[in-house]
């Protein structure tokens, strides 16, 4: 049951290469192939042919690390709903099917070479910060202060955040509101984060800003391609607590 | 073929303090000496990776004041591979009064370990797990937490108490980002600089003491050279020798290689874990294997059919036809018994024909009495994204039917040799978190390689390393050593890149992993590793005289990146061999076939060999020197979880 597939691949030799898009066929594609593996088995006879095989990032290959991201046929990550790409399988997929493969778009992330783009203003945002400032060996004991359910599994809902990019890919406005928002939740709904809780929001929505990223019009094209499902409220707890510190 | 090593000198730790084992660590640290706030800044320190070690590492020292170089080979320090750890952390914190202790840590992981680690380190990391948790939940680590807003633990292979803590199946993201979050603060604080996409390919030692290393910028692919007074690897496991492994496809042997190529000693490298519960291989593209937590032994439960041969669908199999073989082998930890046991029973079951699946190479892992035990909600707040997870990549809906797991290459306890302070064999080289082959022994237990990662890179190194730097800074580096080091570095990638062969490093990787598999695997003999050690040197061979990287150095080429590491694993493949060989005994996850028991139980023989193989590189083959060890505090038993 394998199947042959056309590729239309975003190559870009460069960040100062205007790119293109360039047409592959790939044979004898086995439904149970994640989209990566069938990107190795091209890569695989590029290299033998003496191309230089496609740039992409990836490294869990297990949906975790946040490294993976292309647009698949017009969406960040395919089509496939709370998946990341490396976690995309190739059943999904119809024979001779033509996909198109595009890196992130965005003007904070520069594209380094044809799929991958460069992420580092997601590290300044956090660096602004997204953070609790506590030493190691300053910690008083894990049970000092107890933390309500709700609270903890709302933190954790927030905190899943992969960083991979997808919600500023997807937003029209190229906006990264959602993965600030997700820090900014994830830390804000904890006591343990009480503290910075008004300089953090504050520092973070700036820095956002000055990285280039566009403004939130809640079009929510970010959580509907957000691989983690961070909702859309978080971006109003990071209003809320933005414009509580703006006070 | 080369099976030969010297046995040179015994080895031994130095470092640790005499005297009772529970002030051992209080001791260290009052002896250490201590740096001058004022000289901080003055003390440059390399760190090598950023996942829960070398990011809590670098993170810790920047706090403290040092000035830190930190390098990943990722596009940011929060994607180590530390990310994917699902399933928890332990922490001797008694909370549940279940009659935890700092010593029931302790001699669970010794006695998990199969008495192969050293008494004094284990001890420390028992003490130290209690801070582990305070630190993190004062990171805002939203661990799982009881209506009572305190924090829930579970049990987990190895131990008959609740002492691990976890955040749902994602404990690793939860912890590492704590870490990073905290490296990132030192970053804007300026006490740390980062290098993203920086792959360390050499160390450079000089006078004596390692000084920097080479790295390459991936994305430039300029190659550059960076001195400090010391040097942290946190650079990972090796497990992706095996080509097939729970590990991200960028970990890589690279770094300690190459620092065991310039004088650190490797230590037990042939202790491999192979995770009993991952989602079997579906066909020949497969790439990498998933994990699925051993939290999910909890609640789930293992069985094959009882005829060899059946092909039934599960649900069409009644229970009495149905083997719950580790229930039914080891009844007092049933399905929680440590990995390497219930990965061995696992091969054992399918040798007898009972696999179930494609090629037979898997086993029911069945939740549907928990379902009923416990409510389908219930079992979803627990494992939802697992059981999610498991459905995306295999097509399998998991509450309908019970997954199909089969065991696969997952931690290696080997690594580079440390003394008590984490300090390699080179002066000023300090090696932390699973690249160093400290404290689990010949097996880890569940949950314990979180615990170890941040132990050493939140408590242990920014103590020990003060008592190196307290006599630098080092001065001025012989130029003569970087030089030589990067044109080492310089003539391998234009090797790599002018070869013109016809197969791709890939390629050569999946045949490395296929031997190392079948013939230095689950199960080892002495003929499978002298055909490994025959077959090894031949293919590394023919990989130099043939391998094909298209593309060029100075951009960003994955091809050569894999090409490199490649390179590198088929020099530690070997070792692992030799190791393997050397070692007739079975310990944890090392089993000989020659020695085992009359019920097939892994059989030790501490006479022989209570020690630790510590290789030291030698042009001529490896030479062996051995660390003993003592066990003053747990009595020394032949392991039974029966
Ligand atoms: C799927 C999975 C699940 C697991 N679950 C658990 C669990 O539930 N509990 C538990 O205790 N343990 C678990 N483990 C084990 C545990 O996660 C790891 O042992 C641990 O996280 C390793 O941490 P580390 O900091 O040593 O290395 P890593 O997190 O692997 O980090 C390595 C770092 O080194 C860098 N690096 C590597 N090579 C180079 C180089 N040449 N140049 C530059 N940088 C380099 C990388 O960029 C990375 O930053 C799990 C492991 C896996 C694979
Ligand atoms: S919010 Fe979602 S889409 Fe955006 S970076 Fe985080 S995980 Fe990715
Ligand atoms: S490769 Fe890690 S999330 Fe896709």
């Amino acid at each position: 049951m394998s199947m042959n597939l056309t590729l239309k691949v975003w190559r870009q030799k460069g960040p100062k290469d205007k790119g293109r898009m360039v047409n592959y066929r790939v044979e004898d594609v086995s439904p149970d192939m994640s989209f990566l593996e069938m990107l190795d088995v091209l890569n695989e006879r590029l290299i033998l042919e003496g191309d230089d095989p496609i740039a992409f990032d990836h490294d869990c290959r297990e949906g975790i690390c946040g490294m993976c991201g292309m647009v698949i046929n017009g969406v960040a990550h395919g089509e496939q709903v709370a998946t990341t790409t490396c976690q995309l399988h190739m059943r999904h997929f119809e024979d001779n099917a033509v996909i198109t493969i595009e890196p992130w778009r965005a003007a904070p992330f520069p594209v380094v070479k044809d799929l991958v783009v460069d992420r580092s203003a997601f590290d300044r945002i956090i660096q602004a910060g997204g953070f609790i400032s506590v030493p190691a060996g300053s910690a008083p004991d894990a049970h000092s202060v107890p933390v309500k359910k709700v609270d903890a599994d709302a933190a954790f809902d927030a905190a899943t955040c992969i960083g991979c990019g997808a919600c500023v890919a997807a937003c029209p406005n190229g906006s990264a509101s959602l993965f600030t928002a997700a820090k900014i939740t994830h830390l804000s709904l904890l006591p343990q984060g009480q503290p910075e809780r008004d300089s953090r929001a504050v520092a973070m929505v700036e820095q956002m800003d000055a990285e280039g990223f566009g403004g939130c019009t809640n079009t929510g094209e970010c959580t509907a391609v957000c691989p983690k499902g961070i909702p859309l409220d978080t971006i109003a707890q990071m209003n809320h607590d933005y414009l509580r510190a703006a006070k | 073929m080369s099976t030969g090593y010297t046995e040179g000198e015994p080895i031994r730790d130095t470092k640790a303090p005499e005297g009772p084992i529970e002030d051992r660590w209080e001791k260290r640290k009052f002896s250490a000496k201590l740096v001058n706030p004022a000289n901080k800044r003055k003390l440059h320190v390399i760190v090598v990776g950023t996942g829960l070690a070398g990011g809590s590492a670098a993170a810790t020292l920047g706090e403290l004041g040092y000035n830190v170089t930190s390098f990943c080979y990722q596009d940011t320090p929060r994607r180590a591979h530390s990310i994917a750890a699902q399933g928890g952390i332990n922490a001797a914190k008694n909370y549940r009064g279940d009659g935890d202790s700092i010593y029931r840590l302790f001699y669970d992981t010794v006695k998990g370990g199969d008495f192969r680690a050293r008494e004094s380190n284990v001890y420390r990391l028992a003490q130290v797990s209690v801070n582990i948790i305070d630190q993190a939940v004062a990171q805002g680590v939203p661990f799982a937490r009881e209506y009572g807003g305190l924090l829930d633990t579970r049990s987990f292979g190895g131990a008959q108490v609740s002492r691990t803590f976890y955040a749902r199946g994602q404990t690793g993201q939860q912890l590492l980002l704590g870490a990073y979050q905290a490296l990132e603060r030192q970053i804007a604080a300026g006490t740390v600089k980062m290098h993203t996409r920086h792959e360390m390919l050499d160390l450079i030692v000089s006078d004596g003491r390692a000084r920097g290393v080479i790295v390459r910028d991936m994305v430039t692919g300029e190659i550059e050279r960076h001195v400090a007074d010391a040097v942290v690897l946190a650079s990972g496991g090796y497990g992706n020798v095996f080509f097939l492994s729970t590990n991200a496809k960028g970990c890589n042997t690279t770094a300690i290689w190459r620092a065991h190529r310039r004088g650190a000693m490797f230590a037990n490298p042939c202790y491999t874990q192979i995770h009993p519960t991952c989602i079997p291989v579906s066909g020949d593209h497969q790439s990498k294997l998933t994990l699925m937590s051993e939290s999910l032994r909890n609640d789930g439960r293992v069985w094959v059919p009882l005829k060899a041969g059946d092909t039934r669908p599960a649900s069409a199999i009644p229970e009495e036809e149905r083997d719950y073989y580790l229930e039914r082998i080891y009844p007092a930890f049933g399905n929680l018994v440590p990995r390497d046991i219930a990965s061995r029973a696992a091969k054992n079951v399918c040798d007898e024909g009972r696999g179930v699946g494609p090629g037979g190479l898997g086993v029911y892992l069945d939740f549907a009495d928990a379902i009923r035990r416990l409510g389908r909600e219930a079992v979803e707040k627990k494992y939802g994204n697992l059981f999610e997870m498991y459905e995306r990549i295999t097509g399998e809906d998991p509450y309908a039917q019970p997954m199909r797991i089969y065991p696969a290459v997952h931690y290696t306890m080997g690594g580079l040799w440390v003394d008590y302070d984490l300090q390699s064999t080179i002066p000023g080289l300090f090696v932390i978190g699973e690249a160093n082959f400290s404290d689990h022994g010949a097996n880890r237990l569940g949950a314990s390689a979180l615990m170890q990662g941040l132990s050493d890179g939140y408590f242990v190194l920014p103590t020990t390393i003060g008592d190196y730097l307290a006599n630098g800074p080092y001065g001025e580096v012989d130029e003569d050593d970087v030089t030589e080091a990067e044109a080492e570095v310089r003539q391998k990638i234009e090797k790599l890149l002018t070869n013109n062969g016809t197969r791709t490093a890939d390629s050569y990787h999946r045949e490395l992993g296929r031997i190392m598999w079948e013939y230095c695997g689950m199960e080892r003999t002495e003929e499978s590793l002298r055909k490994a050690l025959e077959r090894i040197p031949e293919l590394r061979e023919e990989f130099w005289q043939n391998v094909k990287v298209s593309g060029e150095a100075d951009e960003l080429n994955q091809a050569l990146e894999r090409a490199g590491r490649v390179g590198d694993f088929f020099d530690l493949a070997e070792l692992m061999c030799i190791d393997a060989l050397h070692r007739t005994e079975s310990c944890g996850g090392h089993f000989r076939a020659e020695s085992q028991d009359a019920d097939g139980e892994a059989l030790r023989d501490d006479e022989n060999f209570s020690y630790v193989a510590a290789w030291e590189y030698g042009e001529q083959g490896p030479i062996l020197h051995k660390e003993d060890l003592d066990y003053e505090y747990v009595k020394m038993s032949q392991r039974s979880y029966k």
